[in-house]
């Protein structure tokens, strides 16, 4: 597996894709990441499916609850992602709540993290000062990125703080929304992302939430290092399954 | 009688109390997505000031007087108390306008909202005792309100619905995850998150600091009521045992809030056992769950191997929550309040007693506080003080249909 560091230091306008393992078969996980890797999308997020995902809108709550009642669980997810170790190169970032970690074992969580060849982790509902209190020196013990999220309702002295904790990239929430929110980007947003991108932080910056075809993501990519498409993806997989991955991808990066 | 503000000691210090991140002991905390740090912020930096301020303290202590009808009796249970061999009190919160102690604290919350210039409020409701309350205080005030509330609970509580929409709310049913009061509750955090300008007046001593102690210091009238009336009645501010029913925990920490400190104070959390502790329908949390992260806060809570939340049951909507406020965590694990729970059919058996003999028809809820009785040894002269924590009109349906069984 690549590192995810030296994908954002060599390439501009990265396509990362996030879906929710274990769906919509139980199975599907490791097929999607091939096909996500043979598409050529630069790094992918591994959704750990949550009962209460207080930050995803319907498509990926949905998505969560179909994996759940396919019997999926973090021992198999990380069978799953242990049995594409070696084969797999595109880099993944593994997304959950903190519930998971917490009830699986902090340690023992972080540990099998690490095996699986991964070294990056969003975990939404960890706020700032849980993660300095706690689980920055937890995440160093174990060469553990956190990946922070940014909203336009962020102050800059929050940011400046985040862009200082950050060792990958910082996570752009395009606007104040769940994940899946429709339409175009507005003239606030753009705004938005201006103001982000002229504060010249030393970190990349990826933007997701809302983020669903060429158009949104060429906007994105014109303040950002590349942005992150999850619902609409999800959308498509639940449809079109594993087969209809390429076709997905194919117009997005062209 | 005039109430008594000055007894109010918002500033005690006290390991019952949340540290600077919220916590108590191991429990609390504000765990949110960062698109909602800013709200929250906003309210932990200015919830304290609001409340001790004399604006606040006049205009609230003035709806609770003559709006909600407080103080609320502490009723003397004579009846009762022959049968038990106690001196049972009951703290008449069932007295309250809208029927329950739901009220105390969405007045307070209105009050904060308006003071932080909010003027768009979302609630959630279980049984819709919440939601009537926080609709009720929205009419009063001129408030845009909307209620999330599970789509099976709007099918099971009808009249609340009802009158939730009378009083001018919007009810927006959550079709999420097992759509009872859980999934409300993710509905209004998640609609929060995307409306970020609305006040989130959340119904009980959950949710993500300072929401928790902030319901609690509003609710801890009861308590603050429960002391002088004591003292008229009894010669004492203080009883041996208060007994109180466990949802969230809103009720029972109103009616702990003042005596917590002192330790002479019996403190009984009654929880719901549904269907029976082991039987797999219950939601008797400090006996089926382990720590664990809901709604923003660090607490127990019920949930599989993996951390997913399990779906807990109880015959009343008020009590099928899956974890309990970071201050009832608290009082478990430290061994202050002594939780126990009771099954359906214990408190109906109850609640059918309490009419027979005293001629009050309580809330499902309350009857789990009150089926404890019998399993409790009293010491001669021992003064109970059981909170009533809201009248059973609301479940004449489930109390007529298991009469006739």
């Amino acid at each position: 597996m690549k590192s995810l560091e030296s994908i954002l230091e060599e390439k501009d306008n990265l396509l990362s894709i996030y879906f929710t393992c274990g769906y919509p078969k139980l199975d599907d996980t490791t097929k999607v990441i091939s096909e996500l890797e043979k598409s050529g999308v630069d790094f992918i997020e591994v959704g750990l499916p949550y009962s209460d995902p207080l930050a995803d809108g319907p498509t990926i709550q949905d998505s969560s609850q179909k994996s759940l009642a396919n019997g999926i669980n973090l021992d198999i997810v990380f069978d799953q992602l242990m049995s594409i170790k070696d084969s797999n190169k595109t880099p993944l970032v593994l997304m959950g709540y903190l519930n998971q970690m917490l009830k699986y074992g902090e340690d023992k969580f972080c540990q099998k993290v690490i095996d699986c060849g991964i070294n990056t982790v969003i975990l939404p509902d960890l706020p700032m000062v849980e993660y300095e209190n706690h689980y920055k020196d937890l995440f160093d013990k174990y060469g553990i990125t956190n990946v922070f999220l940014i909203t336009p309702h962020t102050s800059e002295e929050r940011i400046y703080k985040i862009d200082n904790y950050t060792n990958s990239f910082i996570y752009v929430v395009a606007s104040a929304s769940i994940t899946g929110a429709k339409g175009e980007i507005s003239n606030n947003q753009i705004a938005y992302f201006e103001r982000i991108k002229n504060m010249n932080l030393k970190s990349k910056l990826i933007v997701g939430f809302g983020i669903s075809d060429k158009q949104t993501f060429n906007t994105a990519c014109n303040y950002a290092n590349g942005a992150i498409i999850g619902s609409a993806f999800i959308k498509n997989l639940g449809v079109n399954g594993v087969s209809g991955i390429k076709d997905f991808i194919s117009p997005i990066i062209s | 009688m005039k109430l008594k503000t000055s007894r109010t000691k918002y500033n005690m210090k006290s390991k019952f109390q949340p540290d600077k991140n919220g916590y108590f002991g191991q429990f609390g905390g504000a765990f949110i997505p960062e698109l909602l740090y800013p709200n929250v912020k906003e309210l932990e930096d200015n919830y304290i000031q609001i409340i001790e301020s004399k604006e606040f303290q006049d205009e609230y202590k003035s709806l609770l007087k003559d709006y909600v009808g407080r103080p609320t009796p502490l009723y003397y249970a004579k009846r009762l108390s022959e049968k038990y061999a106690a001196h049972i009190y009951l703290k008449r919160e069932d007295l309250n306008h809208t029927g329950a102690h739901k009220v105390n604290n969405t007045i307070g919350q209105i009050l904060i909202a308006q003071k932080l210039g909010k003027t768009k409020i979302i609630a959630e409701t279980g049984a819709g005792q919440h939601g009537v309350a926080t609709a009720t205080v929205c009419a009063l005030m001129g408030l845009d309100c909307t209620v999330f509330m599970g789509e099976k609970d709007i099918e099971r509580q009808a009249p609340n619905v009802a009158r939730m929409k009378m009083l001018g709310a919007k009810v927006v049913a959550a079709t999420s995850g097992s759509k009872t009061l859980k999934d409300a509750t993710n509905e209004a955090i998640r609609y929060w998150i995307q409306n970020p300008e609305t006040f989130y007046l959340i119904g009980s001593v959950v949710g993500p600091h300072p929401h928790p102690d902030m319901v609690a210091r509003l609710q801890a009238v009861i308590s603050e009521e429960m002391k002088w009336q004591l003292k008229e009645k009894t010669g004492k501010e203080n009883p041996d045992t208060i007994i109180a029913c466990v949802g969230g925990g809103s009720n029972a920490a109103g009616a702990f809030y003042h005596y917590m400190d002192e330790h002479e104070v019996e403190l009984i959390a009654v929880e719901a056992a549904g269907l029976g502790v082991n039987s797999g329908e219950s939601a008797a949390t400090s006996q089926l769950g382990e720590v664990g992260i809901i709604h923003g806060s660090k607490t127990i809570l019920m949930q599989d191997d993996y951390g997913q939340i399990v779906e807990p049951y109880s015959i009343s909507a008020g009590l099928d929550y899956p974890g309990v406020g970071p201050l009832h965590a608290f009082l478990y694990e430290s061994k202050r309040a002594k939780f126990m729970n009771a099954t359906d059919a214990e408190a109906l058996e109850a609640a059918y007693e309490l009419t027979k003999i005293e001629g009050i028809i309580p809330a499902l809820e309350t009857a789990h506080a009150l089926a404890v009785l019998p399993k409790l040894d009293f010491k001669e002269n021992q003064v109970v003080v059981i909170n009533l924590s809201g009248r059973g009109d609301k479940d004449l349906e489930t109390y007529i249909k298991h009469l006739k069984e």
